[in-house]
């Protein structure tokens, strides 16, 4: 494996005495997108100011492509850009803000005009060099934020809650092109958010934070599909892991035992091994308890019943029991009122094996 | 009225002729007010910098000093200036009192306070995350320094405007520190008051004539300067 493109190690940052930062190590992986993820207040942005050599750590230090770099080490602040919640767009032209960066890199006049019409079309706003950029709705002058820093073609990209302000439509069309663009550019790219959705749609990576501290890390499936703990499954909208054991392996599928209910998973495990499950709510589909499930790729179907029911933005988190298995699947609002869900209501849950995560204990 | 047709005529004959010591008049006070001016925006400038951008312990207090500053009546500030360049005060040495430095050290003390209190308050009205945010697209200290006071730069330019007219029309301090000294240290507000007592009205209006063109010359430059900021912010 490549090294890492970003190595924080053991970095403490406080501020009048409570801890804002304290983490062990964390890795950025080159052309990788790595979301950090947590609640307000959980140190994201500073640590963020650290990694972006913007502030200096307690203790701990912080490597770029292995050398140690500080907020004094010119040629590492310049191998980085960041693009903040607000655009802070500079006052004139977008051109002079796109611009800002390469001149203070001294990039030739002649190339200047060249790169920043490149870096505008590649956030979908060709030909607008000229515009006034005090004039810009919040989605285009994030847009310009984010050409102007990757105009410079950094090392490692920083972003901190770049669509936090905008309006969910915005939004959301706004994380769908920051990922094509992301994808396409190949930069190391931190993205710090609070929202979840958005990480899974622009991240590779993801390391979640919790009073100052990286509570989980890894890629994307991995974190998102078996939270470490209690906590980490709250924060996602999930359950804390099943605990079962593998009675079966066959073809790659292993059955796993969970306190007499049968759950399959893709996964190499060995039979008699205990292990943590867990899935996905967005993986489990609910049915009527009575219906008769048709044969399908769904390997896991098993009958509990309702016992939450949480409004989750437009969706409903609905959680089921069996014994001691307790998962959660998000359905819409339409499906809540067809399947006349409500606690104590029996019903079915079908998922498929692969969208099982599965770690051994 | 005939006194004022009187009165201008015989300025406007003043001024047309090239009388020496009018001429000399306005020579000064453009020498005295410019290098005043000068050093008040070399210095303020950097000093409202840093109070409207930097926390550090003393700011408040020095602020408060600032904004009194900009009230700082003249005549104190010439009492003050011609005791301690007068024979027996601390630098009477320098032998300064009643001579150009003098007046331009009172007008500094005068516009100085003006000049940095108007600026910091220029500069503080930008957000600190704009300077983060230059910072992490690679501006050094000083980068960061200079966009900072390009983004305040309507409100430096009425740091300019302020400084400016605090002094050019002042007549308290430079009378106390300058002594009036024809040819030396008259300038045209202490001529057009010496004039005035004198029932000279002509070379009093012809001055303040020019005073007031020089006001105006410089505010409309100023004007044109912040318009043409304004444009390129919209």
């Amino acid at each position: 494996m490549n090294p890492a493109a970003i190595t924080v190690e053991g970095v403490l940052r406080s501020f009048r005495g409570k801890t804002a930062v304290d983490v062990e190590r964390l890795e950025l992986r080159p052309g990788r997108t790595l979301a950090l993820l947590g609640p307000s207040g959980s140190g994201k942005s500073t640590l963020l100011s650290i990694i972006g050599l913007l502030e200096r750590p307690d203790t701990g230090r912080v490597l770029l492509d292995g050398a140690v770099v500080t907020p004094r080490d010119t040629a590492a602040r310049l191998s980085m850009a960041a693009a903040f919640q607000r655009p802070y767009l500079f006052k004139g032209t977008i051109a002079d803000n796109v611009a800002y960066g390469l001149r203070l890199r001294r990039v030739p006049a002649s190339r200047v005009a060249a790169l920043v019409s490149e870096s505008l079309a590649r956030v979908g706003l060709p030909g607008w060099e000229s515009r006034s950029a005090l004039t810009l709705s919040g989605g285009e002058a994030q847009r310009v934020a984010l050409a102007r820093a990757i105009v410079l073609e950094p090392r490692v990209l920083l972003l901190d809650e770049p669509l936090a302000s905008l309006d969910p439509l915005m939004k959301w069309r706004l994380a769908r092109d920051f990922d094509s663009i992301l994808r396409q550019s190949s930069i190391t790219t931190l993205y710090v958010t609070h929202d979840q959705d958005e990480a899974l749609t622009v991240a590779d990576d993801v390391a979640i934070m919790r009073e100052g501290r990286v509570v989980a890390s890894g890629p994307v499936d991995e974190v998102f599909g078996l939270p470490v703990d209690e906590w980490t499954a709250g924060f996602l909208g999930m359950e804390p892991a099943i605990r079962g054991r593998v009675v079966e392996v066959a073809d790659g599928v292993a059955g796993i035992d969970c306190d007499g209910v049968m759950l399959y998973a893709v996964a190499a495990v060995k039979p008699g091994e205990a292990v943590a499950l867990g899935v996905r709510p967005e993986d489990v589909l609910l049915f009527e308890a009575d219906v008769e499930i048709p044969i399908s790729s769904a390997r896991n179907h098993f009958e509990a019943t309702v016992t939450e029911i949480v409004a989750s933005g437009a969706t409903f988190r609905v959680v089921i029991e069996r014994g001691s298995v307790r998962i959660a699947a998000r359905i819409s609002r339409a499906s809540l009122a067809d399947l006349k869900l409500a606690v104590g209501v029996p019903v079915r849950a079908l998922f498929k094996a692969t969208a099982v995560r599965v770690a051994s204990t | 009225m005939g006194i004022f047709i009187d009165a201008f005529r015989d300025g406007l004959a003043m001024l047309v002729s090239g009388a020496t010591d009018v001429w000399t008049i306005i020579l000064v006070s453009v020498q005295v007010s410019g290098v005043a001016v000068l050093l008040a925006l070399v210095l303020g400038i950097p000093a409202g910098f840093v109070l409207g951008s930097k926390r550090f312990i003393g700011r408040r207090m020095m602020l408060v000093i600032a904004n009194t500053g900009m009230g700082l009546p003249p005549v104190v500030v010439g009492l003050v200036v011609a005791m301690l360049l007068s024979r027996r005060g601390p630098f009477g040495n320098l032998e300064l009192l009643y001579s150009q430095p003098a007046m331009v050290i009172a007008q500094l003390v005068i516009a100085l306070p003006v000049v940095a209190a108007v600026s910091a308050a220029a500069v503080s009205a930008v957000p600190r995350e704009l300077r983060l945010q230059a910072r992490s697209l690679g501006a050094s200290r000083f980068q960061e320094a200079f966009m900072t006071l390009k983004e305040a730069r309507m409100g430096l330019i009425a740091a300019v405007a302020a400084g400016f007219g605090s002094i050019i029309s002042e007549v308290g301090a430079v009378t106390m520190v300058g002594g009036n000294l024809a040819g030396k240290t008259r300038v045209m507000t202490t001529a057009i008051v010496q004039y005035t007592r004198m029932g000279d009205y002509g070379p009093a209006l012809a001055l303040a004539a020019v005073l007031m063109g020089m006001v105006l010359v410089v505010n409309i430059l100023l004007t044109s300067v912040q318009s043409s900021a304004e444009r390129y912010e919209r």
